[in-house]
């Protein structure tokens, strides 16, 4: 009997059904040495704090719903994004038939509740589906991504009853994404420092300024953009604005050609006396900078996903050619030194993974998540850049071609220690609370 | 008049998992080795699903035998689209055949009124393409076996079976067992709100017992062997030595 089973048989069956479904008790592997009875009454105990408590003891495996939601996704990706992943990197193809796809499964709105068009499942969830999208087509996770947790995120949290159907709804098929807009050439990590300003002209607002790096800028039909509303005030002078695309006074810059995540656009919004109705204000004037933060913490949990996607397939390529790969007369698989790279890999793809889980489900619990989110996306961008990084190594010349997978992985990793807060933010957003609750002791 | 089908999800070891035999050859090794619903039961129950949208079948049951872990199996047909399950409970060393699930089949049918029962034309386990044919035995039903298309029409079902050298097509008089074959249709995949919801699907549990079956083996499997390891060839130069070669070995 497996741990999955055994865990279904035991106490887990008596729980109510929402219990049963979101907090079922998985023992972990050192589980097995107990006996069937003294694991169960840890289980009845367990079970007991659950709805309180969703921690590190049961991330080791999956609720069923979430077990089935990997299965259905890692099969689309299989037959869905695999196949043409390539090509999709080599001509900057944006894969509107897949995102469409993806619309109908319920991947472009998972968090989002049912009443407004979303699926309406839990971080866990997201993470997951994320996790095997991206490793079947990196790009297709970031595309991903930036619906869900950049521009949906926001709108589902502090939209008004009108913007929710006006901005969310036709925003969960597929057949619509939305991008964000926070970044400037002027400014990326320093947020605070915005320059695109928004001014009340009557009952409009007129925006000026330039937004970069703006993934899903070429199809965009809507966006989230921060501007400052009031120069003096400074981050808190900074609100947050829904704009339709196209626009009038809204151009798009170049289409930017990319080391990797080659299938999504990325370009500058460009605003030009660009005018807006009154009501397309999000949240409160002065909001934006907290709006943009809290959002970004949501959106790591995303990206760690995604990189958790991208080492997995590159873990799997390099796992796949090591079996199949002879030298001095038996596979690499064989070789200690080929073996030492492969468990490294492994280690570090699990431990992230075991990160990421825990922020989602930390913050499906309604807790503070800024820590684990940074913890999770910076475990999880260092593991892909050193997991498809090795992926090359044991490949070797297969490794740099194109005929195989492993380069892209390796140029598709690179970004994610970069977008959502850089390697070096992440440190400091961990520093930060890590001081604070010392300082709380 | 919309009738109800029963469509049978096997829970096989997964089609990209390599099988390797029990060192003792007494089977192969299934623990800790991924397994998913048979890839022709996803096609069978497909195609139920097509019928309920058409408000062709009034209802949609998805049956597994086995053992505990089959529930998963039936769960995944929930989030398909059946609208509910029914998992016959046989611990997991009990050997089950074809007759015996026909049996268990047969028994549900009359306990349900069904009026369609749709099942994959074989497992890819033990690859027997017997369970159809036994059902329509034991009810004295029509049967349409290796469908690659099927259409209701009326008290009829006007089916395609692929059979060697070319396409069969034949009416049959409901109630009736088809088995689908790979072209019959492409299994859609569940949606994530589906899947959700199929966690409030009815699935009840059945005791084979309950049903009257036993489960009394009618053959004994003596032993399981990996196939031959292929071995390496020969280059020949010409055809002239080709046939040399052939005559050595006694092939011509």
């Amino acid at each position: 009997m497996t741990n999955r089973d055994k865990s279904k048989s035991s106490s887990a069956r008596r729980v109510g059904s929402d219990l049963d479904f979101k907090y079922k008790w998985h023992p972990d592997l050192e589980m097995n040495s107990l006996s069937l009875a003294k694991a169960r009454s840890v289980a009845a105990c367990l079970l007991r704090c659950a709805r309180h408590m969703h921690a590190a003891y049961s991330v080791s495996d999956l609720p069923e719903t979430h077990y089935m939601l990997r299965q259905t996704c890692r099969d689309f990706a299989d037959k869905e994004l695999v196949p043409i992943a390539g090509r999709l990197d080599r001509e900057h193809c944006y894969p509107a038939q897949q995102i469409k796809m993806m619309g109908q499964l319920g991947l472009m709105a998972v968090s989002v509740p049912e009443k407004y068009g979303g699926t309406g499942l839990d971080n866990l969830a997201y993470a997951i589906a994320m996790e095997e999208i991206s490793r079947g087509c990196a790009s297709a996770g970031v595309i991903m991504s930036a619906n869900n947790s950049l521009y949906l995120g926001p709108v589902a949290k502090y939209g008004n009853e009108s913007q929710k159907e006006e901005w969310i709804t036709p925003f969960c098929d597929g057949l619509k994404v939305g991008c964000f807009a926070l970044s400037e050439p002027g400014n990326g990590s320093d947020a605070g420092a915005a320059s695109t300003t928004a001014q009340l002209d009557g009952d409009s607002w007129v925006l000026n300024g330039t937004k970069a790096w703006i993934t899903n800028a070429w199809e965009a039909s809507a966006t989230v953009i921060f501007a400052t509303t009031d120069k003096a005030l400074k981050h808190k002078g900074i609100s947050a604005f829904l704009v339709p695309m196209p626009s009038n006074g809204l151009s798009l810059g170049k289409k930017e050609d990319k080391l990797g995540i080659r299938a999504s656009s990325t370009a500058n919004l460009i605003f030009e006396d660009c005018r807006i109705p009154r009501q397309n204000l999000l949240g409160e004037a002065g909001m934006g900078f907290k709006i943009a933060m809290q959002t970004l913490d949501a959106g790591r949990i995303g990206i760690a996903a995604q990189a958790l996607g991208i080492s997995q397939a590159a873990l799997d390529c390099a796992l796949d050619y090591a079996e199949r790969r002879m030298a001095f007369g038996k596979s690499l698989t064989k070789l200690q030194a080929i073996q030492f790279k492969l468990a490294d890999m492994a280690l570090a793809l699990e431990s992230a993974r075991l990160l990421t889980w825990k922020a989602a489900m930390t913050k499906d619990n309604g807790r503070t998540y800024t820590k684990e989110a940074a913890m999770a996306k910076l475990a999880a961008s260092e593991a892909a850049t050193y997991i498809s990084h090795q992926a090359i190594q044991v490949l070797g010349g297969m490794g740099y071609v194109a005929e195989m997978p492993a380069e892209r992985h390796y140029r598709d990793a690179r970004i994610t220690e970069i977008y959502e807060g850089t390697s070096e933010i992440q440190r400091l957003v961990i520093a930060g609370s890590v001081v604070k609750e010392h300082g709380e002791k | 008049m919309a009738f109800r089908v029963l469509v049978g999800v096997k829970r096989v070891i997964d089609y990209a998992v390599k099988v390797r035999v029990k060192p003792d050859k007494s089977g192969v090794v299934t623990d800790g080795v991924k397994h998913s619903m048979n890839p022709f039961c996803e096609i069978a129950l497909e195609e139920a699903v097509r019928l309920k949208e058409k408000s062709l079948a009034s209802e949609v049951i998805a049956v597994s035998c086995g053992p505990q872990q089959c529930q998963e199996v039936i769960r995944t047909a929930l989030a398909i689209g059946a609208d509910r399950g029914i998992h016959v409970e046989v611990p997991a060393n009990d050997e089950l055949g074809p007759l015996q699930v026909s049996k268990v089949f047969a028994a549900l049918v009359k306990k349900e009124d069904v009026g369609l029962v749709l099942l994959g034309k074989q497992a890819i386990d033990d690859d027997c393409n017997q369970t159809g044919q036994m059902i329509a035995g034991l009810l004295d039903w029509s049967q349409g076996t290796f469908v690659s298309e099927m259409t209701v029409e009326g008290e009829t079902l006007k089916v395609v079976r692929e059979v060697d050298g070319g396409l069969e097509t034949v009416r049959l008089k409901l109630p009736s067992v088809i088995t689908a074959d790979l072209r019959l249709n492409e299994p859609r995949y569940a949606t994530l709100p589906n899947i959700m919801k199929a966690k409030k699907k009815r699935l009840d549990v059945l005791k084979i017992k309950d049903l009257g079956v036993e489960l009394s083996p009618r053959f004994q499997v003596l032993s399981i062997d990996e196939p031959p390891q292929r071995e390496a060839g020969v280059t020949v130069e010409s055809t002239a030595d080709l046939v040399k070669k052939l005559k050595e070995i006694g092939k011509i």
